[in-house]
């Protein structure tokens, strides 16, 4: 499972969650209640709960999904085992040196010449690895490690003019040596 | 007049020409931006050939058409009910729609005349680092069409501001916050004033934010050797534009408020939980637009962070307090089931799920792989096409229904029904592209993007074909009460002079 996918099958449980809470309600709401204010005293009863099962559930993915911080720190050093220099033009990248060693955490200093671009890396099926702004007078630092060798495509994902779609450039991975393709 | 339409809300001849003249004029826009959509999604997959400079201009005049309009049309649903509780001044309710108007001239001539293509978002220093596409008067000139709206908009809530305070004393006694902590709460404390002051105390702010950002990119285009931060502007543009997209969802809701408990006969008042949840809306609106800037790694992480776990707390008072309460007051009742009433449940449907792939996108983790792709337009068309527009239309179906009831027909019905699954079917498969990783903003796309282009092209044709039944009969019915009425033109006499 990719981030994509686990993204997706969750909003689809969210949204079919409350799409069959809508449904229930709305086949309900022909009917009238004996008692509407039992109904609706039930109805906020209820409440409470769900709002501390939801207070638990935001707690337990936060701390999931910020435990291990998804961005690097951005002052002193990383040591990578390489860094690659990014710079975004309208409509071009810059980056150097290539090619860029599989297996290992690779840092790019991602920066821009001109206006604001989004440095984007994405797999040979096309697939969104990981990205990071490229701004004017700042430097982003985005660490990466390549699992496999092969061609990567780079598309800027900030809309940065008229050829913004066709920013595009290729990141050639290699094995590192000693290690077997 | 009936529990449906209260001598409270009677509009005086003035009144409801200026009424008129926002529902029209919003619908019409809605319209021509809705076939500026279709043509970027066809565009897109390759059924329609134009050019990606046209595209791009498309693009931002969709963009800033959208947000510019829906904020109309919800100030006018504001306008409409909090003038039962606090005396409005009609007058400053015309300047902003006059106001409105030259804006919206500004920027389209920017546009269609100039050539900008900058996006809504106006991004520092794309503006002015035209290369050659657009002058820089172009983009002063969209720039300044912000700017009269903003004005617009802030004498509305200057004038509401000070009728609130005239009416409850200050601000925070509107909002009701001395009953947060305990003390009999005033069961007739309007939900209408508690959401209008909220909006009032916001979207002033945004507002200021967004002039702000504006004058120092106005005053940049001309003087180059007086450099801005773009990580600064970045900040303030979203955290403007959020605050103001976010005000316009706020401002639609309090028609829901008012109209949901007249077609299900059950009230909706004030509760500690509903106040609760309208002050924490106001400070969190205010500081959950780092979620925006998530992938500009060198703001500080303790921002990037409250922009995720903010994001959650947001979602709580809408899926507990508004979406919830809707459905208890729905819950059988007996519901009335007429345009409105379908409207508003649709609304509330789009709202609370749309923010279900919003708050999945505000984890970090996951926006480093969703970040500025389709699943973004995926999540706001979903709360703005299904949550907002439909609060809009079900005001209007409501006002215009009251002197019409062939209002309530099988075409419109039907639809409804067409609205709801072409709506579905259209933000799915921005969802969808957002799954396949597909970028969003390219005006040319692979192959293997097509068929949700396609899809989704087809889709928008069919919401574009109910909103145009939608439009004409709601025009038509408002128009037709126009015609046949004579208005007093007089204060409400519970009102203060």
């Amino acid at each position: 499972m990719t981030m994509q996918n686990d993204a997706w099958v969750i909003s689809l449980v969210g949204i079919g969650l409350v799409a069959l809470l809508f449904i229930y309600v709305i086949a309900q709401a022909g009917k009238i209640a004996p008692d509407p204010a039992g109904v609706q005293k039930k109805a906020y009863a209820l409440r409470r709960p769900l709002f501390w099962a939801l207070i638990v559930l935001g707690i337990g993915v936060a701390y999931g999904t910020l435990r291990t911080f998804p961005i690097p720190k951005q002052q002193g050093a990383l040591h990578p085992a390489q860094t690659v220099q990014v710079i975004a033009h309208q409509w071009s990248w810059e980056i150097t040196p290539a090619p860029i060693q599989a297996g290992v955490p690779i840092e790019f200093d991602v920066t821009s010449a001109d206006v604001n671009h989004g440095f984007a890396i994405f797999d040979a099926h096309d697939r969104l690895l990981t990205q990071t702004q490229a701004m004017p007078g700042y430097t982003n630092r985005l660490i990466y490690t390549f699992a496999q060798p092969g061609t990567y495509r780079v598309l800027c994902l900030e809309y940065c003019g008229v050829a913004h779609y066709g920013m595009m450039d290729e990141l050639h991975v290699v094995a590192r040596k000693g290690d077997r393709q | 007049m009936s529990a449906l339409y209260p001598q409270t809300e009677a509009l005086s001849s003035r009144e409801r020409a200026v009424l008129n003249l926002y529902a029209i004029s919003a619908l019409a826009v809605f319209l021509l931006l809705m076939l500026f959509g279709l043509a970027m999604r066809a565009a897109q997959g390759r059924w329609i050939n134009i050019s990606p400079q046209v595209f791009y201009q498309l693009m931002t005049a969709h963009g800033a058409g959208m947000v510019g309009t829906v904020g109309l049309a919800s100030s006018a649903i504001m306008w409409f009910f909090l003038r039962k509780y606090v005396r409005l001044s009609t007058a400053m309710f015309v300047a902003n729609y006059l106001l409105f108007l030259l804006g919206a001239v500004l920027i389209l001539a920017a546009v269609f005349i100039g050539g900008f293509g900058g996006a809504w978002t106006f991004l520092y220093p794309l503006p002015v680092h035209t290369m050659g596409i657009w002058s820089i008067n172009a983009a002063a000139v969209f720039m300044l069409g912000y700017l009269v709206i903003g004005v617009g908009f802030l004498l509305f809530y200057l004038d509401a501001m000070l009728a609130v305070m005239r009416v409850y004393g200050n601000l925070g006694r509107a909002l009701g916050w001395q009953w947060l902590f305990g003390g009999t709460i005033d069961k007739s404390h309007p939900t209408t004033v508690v959401a209008s002051t909220m909006v009032i105390i916001v979207n002033t702010l945004g507002i200021l934010g967004g002039a702000v950002v504006l004058v120092m990119c106005l005053v940049n285009a001309y003087v180059p050797r007086f450099p801005l931060d773009a990580l600064l502007v970045k900040n303030l543009i979203y955290f403007f534009g959020h605050v103001f997209v976010n005000c316009s969802i706020y401002m639609a809701v309090i028609g829901v408020y008012e109209l949901l408990p007249r077609y299900s006969g059950r009230p909706w008042g004030v509760s500690r939980p509903f106040l609760w949840a309208w002050a924490a809306s106001t400070v969190m609106v205010l500081i959950v637009y780092p979620h925006h800037l998530m992938m500009d790694y060198v703001m500080p992480h303790w921002m990037l962070v409250t922009g995720q776990i903010i994001s959650y707390t947001s979602g709580l008072p809408v899926f507990l307090v508004t979406a919830y309460g809707a459905l208890t007051n729905v819950y059988r009742s007996g519901m009335r089931w007429r345009m409105p009433a379908m409207l508003i449940v649709l609304s509330m449907f789009g709202w609370a799920a749309g923010i279900v792939p919003a708050i999945v996108d505000g984890t970090i983790a996951v926006n480093v792989v969703m970040h500025n792709t389709m699943w973004v337009p995926g999540h706001f068309h979903f709360y703005l096409l299904l949550g907002v527009l439909p609060m809009v239309l079900a005001f209007l179906y409501h006002v215009a229904g009251g002197s019409s009831r062939s209002l309530e027909t099988a075409g419109d019905r039907l639809s409804l029904a067409v609205y709801l699954i072409a709506g579905l079917a259209f933000v799915g498969m921005f969802l969808a592209g957002g799954r396949a990783s597909e970028p969003r903003r390219y005006a040319v796309h692979f192959a293997e993007w097509l068929p949700y282009d396609r899809a989704a092209s087809i889709a928008a044709a069919l919401v574009i074909a109910a909103m145009l039944l939608f439009a004409i009969r709601i025009s038509g019915a408002l128009l037709k009460a126009g015609s046949g009425e004579k208005g007093s033109g007089e204060v409400p006499a519970h009102l203060p002079g």
